[in-house]
């Protein structure tokens, strides 16, 4: 309890940690799929049906690939610049080419 | 034992020896010097990638039970039985933004657990036991049932007793005492390889011989029409229920702790926002896996005495060959070990860190964590097959159901936590106390009422609470959970702001706005957990904190 508190409340982290932001405009597009799926009165019908589908299984099935379209598109369009991840990339073959009892020593 | 299976029971065991001799491999895979420290053996090493984090979520998200029980749902409530499949599309982008802060901020002040980022984040050690505490009642079920789809399955082949259930479980407790994390990851290969395959070989076998997919739904049209309220369609009353009970359900899913260790063993926050791309995929398995509930209406299969479970295994059987059911029954049978071994673990390591290690043993070496931990992955399994052998079934899909309803009241602390501070501990734990005891008083009052309307089971009838019963002149009904979330919510907000008023202290933030943004290439990343002593981060004292 009292070992939580001497560490610093705020300000940016020492060792130079860069203060990114999670925010984006096109966050916002996540909405869509979480929204849309909940609206049932949308979907609960029996036509039009398609290959024998009543509507409310077959666009229901069909949010699945909006939900991905929207994660894809959010995730390509907030991605970062590739040094980034490359950097990034490479920080993980490093930390995995090196056994968890080393690194602990080398802190 | 007259009237086994011999080809699908033999095809079931050897498979099942695969996966074992699988899973006592796997210490050896992706290997680290010592996987006697919590971090190795309890999260993996935390350096699984996005192929290995997609088995591994999920194999932990969508369980044999799942598989069972969801058709089962389908087979005799119809469309509201289908709230699995908009449950599982809104869940990804719900906490696409999400996951990522907690894994980060784990990573920098190195958290194990959600309860340890909630005594960091709000210096509360009650608020974190109480995380602690939810997460392993809510959990513990939750493994119990996953014993439910394997008993189904061995039903279905007419193998009778509980021994081949106990033997299973104590091979599963044996390799994930072994190996851990990484037992679960790898047999999530064999097991989804498996149930895809079993669901690619249904949706285009099982609607030819039935007929046509007009003919499925026209079988359970008719079905229902006899019947009282349940249809193809949800009846106008039920669609508030059916939107809160999918909307309640992925909020609660990322709050188990047995996700959150799928979470944080990704490697990378990119692994993770390309994992809720990818893991819909399941969502379109589960969506086709409900409807073979409608299937079972048109093939006019019976369950196997009153367990409403066995159906699906039942339809396989009648519809495949022997050899292909054995391989289908695989596929639940195996679906059933992994989050079974995920949980048990997510359990281990909270009952390890936020109790032995915060209230009875304060000086415990990395060592004898891992030591706790696995004995009590194995302790919590012998809990699971005690509770499904000596107390009935039911209790334990009762408990799940309030699992549901409880782990939900963690969503202050723990996800908006994720976002702000402005919450007061106080607050948190005063909401928790509120949204629990209005989600438990809720679900005591529902009623479970039979085909003809009469009350079959006075209390815990189910998790849609009638809104009438609050006095609203409404027919229709709400997710407890939803409902109790709502009760928690306000409480906080209010105590908040009457505890801020106050100017009562809110402890100090252990954590740094920086923290949640990290990447792994950063110099404050670690992979050793210790918020105990959480030193302030980038400043090398490992020294100091093993």
């Amino acid at each position: 309890m009292a070992s939580s508190s001497r560490s610093p409340a705020d300000g940016p982290a020492r060792g130079g940690t860069p203060v990114r932001s999670d925010r984006s405009p096109w966050n916002w597009l996540l909405l869509v799929p979480i929204v849309v799926p909940l609206i049932v009165p949308l979907y609960n019908h029996l036509e039009p049906s398609l290959f024998g589908w009543p509507l409310f299984y077959w666009l229901q099935l069909a949010f699945v690939p909006l939900g991905v379209l929207t994660t894809v598109l959010v995730y390509r369009a907030t991605r970062r610049s590739p040094e980034e991840r490359a950097a990034a990339r490479a920080a993980v073959e490093r930390d995995a080419a090196r056994p968890t009892v080393t690194r602990d020593q080398e802190r | 034992m007259d009237g086994v299976n011999v080809v699908e029971l033999t095809i079931v065991i050897v498979l099942f020896l695969v996966v074992t001799v699988m899973g006592f491999v796997a210490s050896r895979w992706r290997r680290a010097e010592s996987l006697m420290h919590l971090d190795e053996w309890g999260l993996g090493g935390r350096s699984f990638g996005t192929w290995i984090t997609w088995f591994l979520l999920g194999g932990d998200l969508y369980t044999a039970y799942t598989f069972v029980a969801v058709p089962a749902l389908v087979f005799g409530a119809g469309a509201a039985g289908f709230f699995a499949v908009p449950y599982t599309v809104v869940i990804y982008p719900l906490v696409f933004l999400v996951v990522i802060r907690l894994w980060s901020v784990s990573h920098v002040r190195g958290f194990v657990t959600p309860a340890d980022f909630v005594r960091a984040r709000f210096d509360s050690p009650v608020m974190a036991l109480l995380v602690a505490l939810t997460g392993i009642v809510a959990t513990m079920p939750y493994i119990a049932l996953q014993l439910v789809g394997i008993e189904a399955i061995l039903k279905a082949m007419g193998v009778e007793g509980e021994l081949p259930l106990v033997v299973a479980f104590v091979i599963l407790a044996l390799y994930t005492y072994n190996s851990g994390l990484r037992a679960p990851a790898l047999i999530a290969f064999v097991k989804d390889t498996l149930i895809y395959l079993t669901i690619i070989v249904a949706v285009i076998v099982i609607p030819t011989k039935l007929g046509g997919w007009d003919a499925i739904f026209g079988a359970a049209e008719e079905k229902f029409s006899a019947g009282t309220g349940a249809g193809v369609l949800l009846p106008a009353t039920g669609q508030l229920g059916y939107a809160t009970l999918a909307l309640g359900s992925a909020l609660a899913l990322f709050l188990y702790p047995h996700s959150i260790t799928g979470v944080l063993a990704a490697s990378n926050r990119d692994v993770l926002k390309r994992n809720m791309s990818a893991l819909p995929v399941y969502s379109l398995a589960l969506g086709f896996i409900a409807l073979l509930g409608f299937m079972a209406i048109a093939a006019g299969v019976t369950p196997i005495g009153e367990d409403g479970n066995t159906i699906v295994p039942v339809l396989f059987q009648e519809m495949f060959p022997s050899w292909f059911a054995g391989i289908a029954f695989a596929a639940i049978g195996i679906g059933a070990l992994v989050p079974a071994a995920i949980m048990s673990i997510a359990a281990a390591n909270l009952f390890t860190r936020n109790i032995y290690k915060e209230f009875l043993k304060r000086d415990a070496t990395p060592r004898q964590e891992a030591q706790v931990a696995k004995v009590t992955s194995l302790v919590v399994k012998v809990g699971a097959v005690a509770a499904i052998l000596f107390i009935d079934p039911q209790f334990s899909i009762d408990l799940q159901l309030i699992g549901g309803v409880i782990i939900l009241q963690t969503l202050p602390a723990v996800a908006l936590g994720l976002y702000t501070r402005w919450l007061h501990r106080g607050a948190l734990i005063a909401g928790w106390v509120a949204g629990m005891a209005a989600g438990l008083l809720m679900l005591y009052n529902i009623q479970r009422l039979g085909p003809d309307g009469s009350v079959v089971r006075e209390h815990f009838g189910g998790s849609s609470f009638a809104l009438a019963k609050l006095g609203l002149d409404v027919q229709s009904s709400v997710y407890a959970g939803f409902l109790a979330l709502l009760v928690n919510l306000v409480v906080t907000v209010l105590v908040t702001a009457a505890l801020r008023a106050a100017k009562v202290p809110d402890g100090v933030d252990g954590t740094a706005e920086a923290d949640y943004t990290a990447e792994r290439e950063d110099p404050t990343f670690r992979d050793l957990p210790d918020p105990l002593e959480s030193a302030p981060p980038g400043t090398g004292d490992a020294g100091a904190r093993r």
